[in-house]
């Protein structure tokens, strides 16, 4: 309990002390700020003794009342994908920190106190198991990362800064009205609840005609955030404007809060809608996939083929949770992890590279082997990593998702896989392109002959992100078996719903239409409560179990 | 009991009322703004404690012309604070602009004596009695400095316009007494629920003449004409009292009434105010995005607060009001909060009010900057501010009457509205700055208005339910 309350609330009070500082002692900034994310990792290490993967449940409870007359409640809690993100939080942001060092000259106190909140808010989405908490947190992020980009970021920072927060904003803002919608459903006589444990019983029973309608509310925000293609464009702009350290946090944490969402809201709350919305988001994760890479191909920007290869990353975490299958999803998971840690890891060597040279073109590049050895090697771990070489721990991610992809029953056809097998081939030429221009070759540009190699404080940033490539890809069912027990129920329920479905299209051919415009009668002027308990009634009249039964009694007496 | 809740609970305004005139004396005595700024501040605050101790008188004073009790008391509470934060600030600031003139503090204390008989009202005259108390108060206060051009323009055109829609307001109230046969709220709804109507035709076009009139009041779309031209030429700390406080008491206004006329008029009511509060929302988003000045962003931004604040009327569920009180309340604070910083930076009259004269705030003035980010994410609608709750509860009783599709709108208007509050932000934090001009910091009282404007923004975003469980008993 306290391991997990301390875990959320540390960068809190330590952005909180940094306030109180003098603005002129940076070294002592620096310091607490490293301090704080540090104690943070450490503290979060300590979930893991407590935690049983074999248990199905959120562990670490707790439940405190907030808006006690709505229901909406301080529940916190994690599962075996909730604790390996929140993990890898707290591994790269004091990485970050330490990048930040050398990346942020000016205005320390503001950036560390935005850095810290930014680490809370982010750890918060993935412990929340209150919508409205979750949503409080998702808004959170968007604060800090909008001053992140907009004060330390390059020359079109506004632009991007602006872009970043609209595009979120929007997707997040319906998803609160479908909150709110799903919320008044799930509250039924009561009136409205936000907790997830009772939505997650609740939700799969509204119709599909409307699950869509909210599935969709849902989905366009996490798609935003992902990104999904065609919702990508703000991510480029942020990532190049973005200050190293920035983009790291950006491509290592924050764009798994989309996927994370997809995984827990989409797939959990409305298991019927994700069947039918699979094949449409995967062909959009799949164009993803090989518009990402054909646009990392023809970059001659570092930064930004590195930004568009995370959209073709992204692209494979998608597929393996539409893919809806136990492998799938694990595949989506691990590669969460692999991509917060190796594109990460890309963006690092970038910025070290900026600092040297304070050019990103490639140009400017080559034969850097010669000057920077250890630069080398371990920017060729993360390139391989990230290529998805056997060995380095994004070729288990990547092998998942298409297994996944290719089993699945949703989907039900390989053309998916093929196209995304595809996109693997595209990766190896893009980033080898990348490291064979920087790298290799002879060192021409006189300004490149005397670069210094790695300092002791990148060193510090580089080594500890690459022993875990190295793990995850030599032996990944450390972090394979966290999250296991969780996928696997994740994906028989969905299995579950899929038999039923595929039932009633059998028995009633006269299933509604979907997406039809009659379906949007929700929105007019009737009461949901009332449709509620017409459902409800549904459900007891076609026998549907004796608890059941009994439940909707009790509503009739009270009636 | 009866003589209790005549005495107790219409004691805020007795107390209001006589204090104004008794300040009207002393400045005509002592002729020092100081003693007649100290004598209003120290009113509103008795009056603001006077509003708290008659929350338990539920009931009705001088022959059932006022209501007392719950939702009176809690209006009360409401106007004489925002009264107090506005005098707070306003000392400063007129002192600096150098015309501090004693008739300005009873103005304010008249204005806040309207406001609170408004919500008292249990009449329609008294109704129109406190309208018109607040509204003249109104008029000479925008046109208080009355040798800026802009300044008087804002009060004759605000007097022209104001007086016209009084016509209106009496035009309605005769055309409902037409009707029912009675002025008095209780007596209305009985007549309209027992479908005991002579004329039904009259009620329903007396009734539209009341929402346009309140409408009037409340800046709404498409009655908003005088807003943007009042709101820039009044003093900036009018312009932060008429554009808060002055909306809540015409949402105060519109509460009883709404329960009033919708047993009868339910579907054309509601569908006429739902279609006026989507186009206030978007409408006063759309042309906020375009505004160079801070106080006509912040007039226009009004009027889409206003479409925000009428979700709740529409939903026309105890939910809705409730959530209609919540969210006068907290934009009270964050917009009042605002203008106050407006007018710390405005050196002379007018001046500093570009949004580019914000531009690099950040460096000259963190804490300034800082606050006014606070107050700009807040309008926003971001969490965990009090913005956030506010438009949350209003979505949720639009979604739990089935209005959907005015939930939909205003998430839109929203996004629309994020786009101008961060230009701001932008201005402030992301450009260097463009002069070294030297803004001074707030001078004394006016500190006190921001951090308690700051402390409230933060309190019920951190802790709504303190403030929704009071909200709540209202309806």
């Amino acid at each position: 309990m306290a391991a997990l309350i301390l875990t959320l609330f540390l960068p809190l009070l330590g952005a909180g002390i940094i306030l109180f500082m003098n603005k002129t002692q940076r070294k002592g900034i620096q310091y607490t700020a490293l301090g704080f994310a540090l104690a943070t990792f450490v503290v979060s290490l300590f979930l893991l003794f407590g935690f049983d993967p074999a248990n199905a449940d959120f562990q670490y409870y707790i439940h405190t009342t907030w808006i006690a007359s709505l229901d909406i409640g301080f529940r916190i809690g994690i599962d075996g994908m909730s604790l390996l993100l929140v993990l890898l939080t707290t591994f790269i942001t004091p990485i970050t920190i330490l990048s930040s060092f050398q990346a942020i000259k000016d205005r320390d106190k503001l950036y560390y106190m935005m850095l810290l909140l930014l680490e809370f808010g982010m750890i918060g989405v993935f412990v929340a198991l209150d919508t409205i908490l979750f949503y409080v947190f998702w808004e959170i992020i968007l604060i800090p990362m909008y001053f992140i980009i907009g004060i330390w970021g390059g020359p079109r920072r506004i632009y991007a800064a602006i872009k970043f927060f609209l595009y979120t904003f929007i997707g997040s803002l319906l998803m609160l009205v479908a909150i709110i919608w799903i919320g008044i459903w799930g509250g039924g006589d009561a009136g409205f609840t936000a907790d997830y444990l009772t939505l997650r019983e609740i939700a799969p029973t509204v119709p599909l005609a409307i699950q869509q309608w909210l599935f969709l509310a849902f989905a366009l925000s996490f798609a935003i955030k992902v990104p999904l293609f065609p919702f990508h464009t703000w991510l480029p702009d942020a990532h190049v404007e973005a200050p190293t350290p920035g983009s790291v946090i950006l491509a290592g944490i924050l764009l798994k809060l989309g996927t994370y969402g997809l995984i827990r809201y989409n797939l959990e709350l409305f298991p019927q809608a994700s069947i039918f919305f699979a094949p449409l988001l995967s062909t959009l994760a799949v164009i993803g996939i090989i518009y990402g890479a054909l646009v990392a191909m023809v970059q001659s920007d570092v930064k930004k083929l590195v930004a568009y290869s995370s959209v073709s990353h992204l692209g494979f975490i998608v597929l393996g949770i539409f893919s809806m299958t136990t492998e799938g999803l694990q595949g989506a998971v691990i590669q969460m992890i692999n991509h917060g840690l190796s594109t990460g890891m890309l963006f690092l060597c970038v910025g070290i590279l900026y600092e040297r040279r304070h050019t990103r073109e490639l140009a400017e590049y080559g034969g850097i082997v010669t000057v920077m050895p250890k630069f080398a090697v371990l920017l060729g771990f993360a390139v391989f990593a990230s290529a998805g070489l056997p060995g380095l721990n994004g070729f288990v991610g990547e092998f998942l998702t298409m297994l996944g992809a290719y089993q699945s029953p949703i989907l039900g056809t390989w053309t998916y896989v093929a196209f995304a097998a595809l996109g693997v081939i595209l990766a190896a030429a893009y980033l080898l392109r990348m490291y064979n221009g920087v790298i290799f070759g002879p060192n021409l540009n006189p300004k490149n002959h005397a670069l210094p190699d790695l300092t002791k404080l990148e060193l510090w940033q580089l080594v500890p992100v690459t022993i875990f490539l190295v793990w995850i890809g030599i032996y990944p069912s450390t972090f394979l078996q966290l999250s296991e027990t969780n996928m696997r129920l994740v994906s028989s329920k969905i299995e579950a719903a899929h038999r039923q479905m595929s039932q009633e299209h059998r028995v009633s051919s006269t299933s509604q239409m979907p997406l039809s415009p009659a379906s949007l009668s929700f929105l007019l002027p009737q009461e949901i409560k009332n449709m509620h308990r017409q459902q409800q009634r549904e459900l007891t009249e076609d026998g549907n179990g004796a608890a059941q039964q009994q439940m909707s009694d009790e509503e009739w007496m009270q009636e | 009991m009866s003589r209790d809740t005549a005495l107790w609970g219409a004691l805020p305004i007795y107390f209001i009322s006589a204090w104004a005139v008794v300040s009207l004396l002393v400045d005509a005595f002592s002729k020092n703004s100081r003693v007649s700024f100290h004598f209003a501040w120290i009113g509103l605050l008795l009056t603001a404690m006077a509003a708290v101790g008659s929350f338990p008188y539920e009931g009705a004073a001088f022959s059932g012309m006022i209501a007392t009790g719950h939702y009176a008391a809690f209006f009360d509470v409401l106007f004489a604070i925002g009264g107090l934060l506005t005098v707070l600030a306003a000392h400063p600031y007129l002192e600096r602009l150098q015309f501090e003139l004693d008739e300005f503090y009873s103005l304010t204390l008249f204005a806040i004596a309207g406001m609170m008989l408004i919500a008292h009202a249990n009449n329609l005259l008294v109704l129109f009695i406190g309208i018109e108390v607040m509204s003249i108060s109104f008029y000479i206060l925008a046109g208080y400095f009355r040798n800026k051009t802009l300044s008087v323009e804002a009060g004759i055109k605000y007097f022209l316009l104001g007086a016209f829609m009084s016509g209106f307001l009496m035009y309605g109230i005769a055309l409902v007494y037409g009707a029912t046969a009675s002025l008095h709220y209780g007596a209305i709804l009985h007549a309209t629920t027992t479908g005991s109507l002579s004329f039904p035709t009259l009620l329903i076009i007396g009734a539209t003449f009341l929402v346009i009139a309140l409408s009037f009041k409340a800046a709404l779309f498409p009655f908003h004409f005088w807003a943007p031209d009042v709101y820039q030429g009044a003093p900036t700390v009018v312009t932060g009292l008429m554009s808060t406080a002055g909306k809540a008491a015409a949402f105060a206004a519109f509460l009883p009434l709404a329960f009033v006329f919708l047993p009868q008029l339910q579907i054309k009511l509601q569908l006429l105010l739902a279609i006026i509060a989507a186009l206030s929302m978007l409408y006063g988003n759309i042309v906020a995005i375009t505004q160079q000045n801070i106080k006509r962003m912040l007039a226009y931004s009004s009027i889409a607060h206003a479409g925000y604040i009428l979700i709740g009327i529409v939903a026309a569920s105890p939910d809705g009001f409730a959530a209609v009180t919540f969210y006068a309340a907290v934009y009270l604070f964050m917009q009042l909060g605002a203008f106050v910083l407006a007018s710390v930076l405005e050196q002379q009259y007018g001046r500093h009010l570009e949004i580019q004269d914000y531009k690099g705030l950040y460096q000259r003035h963190p804490l300034l900057a800082g606050l006014m980010a606070v107050f700009m994410f807040s309008l926003t609608g971001v969490p965990p501010l009090a913005g956030f709750f506010g438009k949350y509860y209003l979505f949720v009783a639009a979604i739990e009457s089935g209005f959907v599709w005015l939930a939909i709108l205003g998430v839109v208007a929203s996004v629309i509205s994020a786009y101008f509050y961060l230009g701001l932000v932008v201005a402030m934090f992301f450009h260097p700055a463009s002069e070294s001009s030297e803004s001074p910091m707030p001078t004394g009282t006016a500190g006190i208005t921001l951090a308690i404007s700051t402390v409230m923004t933060f309190l019920f975003g951190f802790f709504p339910s303190l403030l929704l469980h009071v909200t709540q008993q209202l309806f």
